[in-house]
């Protein structure tokens, strides 16, 4: 049976995202990338389960988070350095906005719990509503909304900021760089 | 002067009770710090997003496709 255009358009159009969701699970480009392509063999052996008109993103993405945990119970030792390994893989990687705001974020990002990340991620970045998210983490709205606030009171503890004023002139330096004077 | 004292240290002391205050409720979050928070996130994840699709998975999908209508093959 050849794959419907736009089914295949959907699938190709949330992998981008579905990356960036990887990425952020399990902390490594490669791994990332084996675990989006598990995923879509998996979502194309059962396509048949997916109901046309429904998000097609959220389908994928609770696929790709429940592949990730199924492994994470396997090989949860080899996964259990995962948040270091991140911590690790983000240090190896050229720092393109040359800031060190950015660096610190992504530092305490990898710091955080698990289920705090990931909801913190789908809704803050996915652009997942809070029903969609807890749809693809097989979990209550509300344990999400608390997810979610735990993660951003953690990470701003762990960057030491109270008001913004404490993100210091990082934004003010990068406008003035950008201006190109 | 004597009068001048106590004022400074009732400063002091107000200071440290904000401090105080704002240490022992750390659960509410300004908005700006929210936002910026976000937008660091978005950042992030838009590093990647903006890659767009490895070929590794344009090539799955069209290979899968081809075997697909190729029937059975």
């Amino acid at each position: 049976m050849a794959m419907d255009e736009s089914v295949r358009k959907a699938i190709l159009g949330a992998v981008p995202s579905l990356r960036a969701f990887a990425i952020s699970l399990c902390g490594n480009v490669d791994r990332a990338d084996d675990l989006v392509q598990e995923t879509l063999l998996r979502a194309l052996a059962n396509i048949d389960s997916f109901q046309p008109g429904t998000n097609m993103s959220a389908w994928l993405f609770t696929i790709l988070r429940n592949h990730f945990r199924s492994e994470y119970r396997k090989r949860r030792r080899e996964v259990e350095d995962s948040d270091g390994r991140y911590a690790e893989t983000l240090k190896s990687q050229p720092e393109q906005y040359g800031q060190v705001e950015y660096r610190e974020f992504r530092e305490a990002l990898a710091q955080l719990p698990q289920d705090q990340r990931e909801a913190l991620i789908l809704v803050g970045a996915s652009g997942f509503s809070y029903e969609e998210a807890a749809n693809i983490c097989g979990c209550a709205v509300g344990t999400i909304k608390s997810r979610v606030n735990r993660a951003r009171t953690r990470l701003a503890e762990l960057m030491h900021v109270n008001s913004a004023e404490d993100f210091g002139p990082d934004e003010t330096v990068r406008a003035v760089l950008a201006s190109g004077e | 002067m004597n009068e001048r004292k106590p004022v400074g240290q009732e400063n002091t002391m107000e200071a440290a009770a904000s401090r105080k205050k704002s240490a022992a409720k750390p659960a509410k979050l300004g908005r700006d710090v929210q936002a910026r928070l976000g937008q660091q996130l978005r950042a992030m994840y838009d590093e990647v997003v903006n890659q767009g699709v490895p070929d590794r998975f344009t090539d799955l999908l069209n290979r899968l496709n081809n075997n697909g209508s190729k029937d059975g093959q």
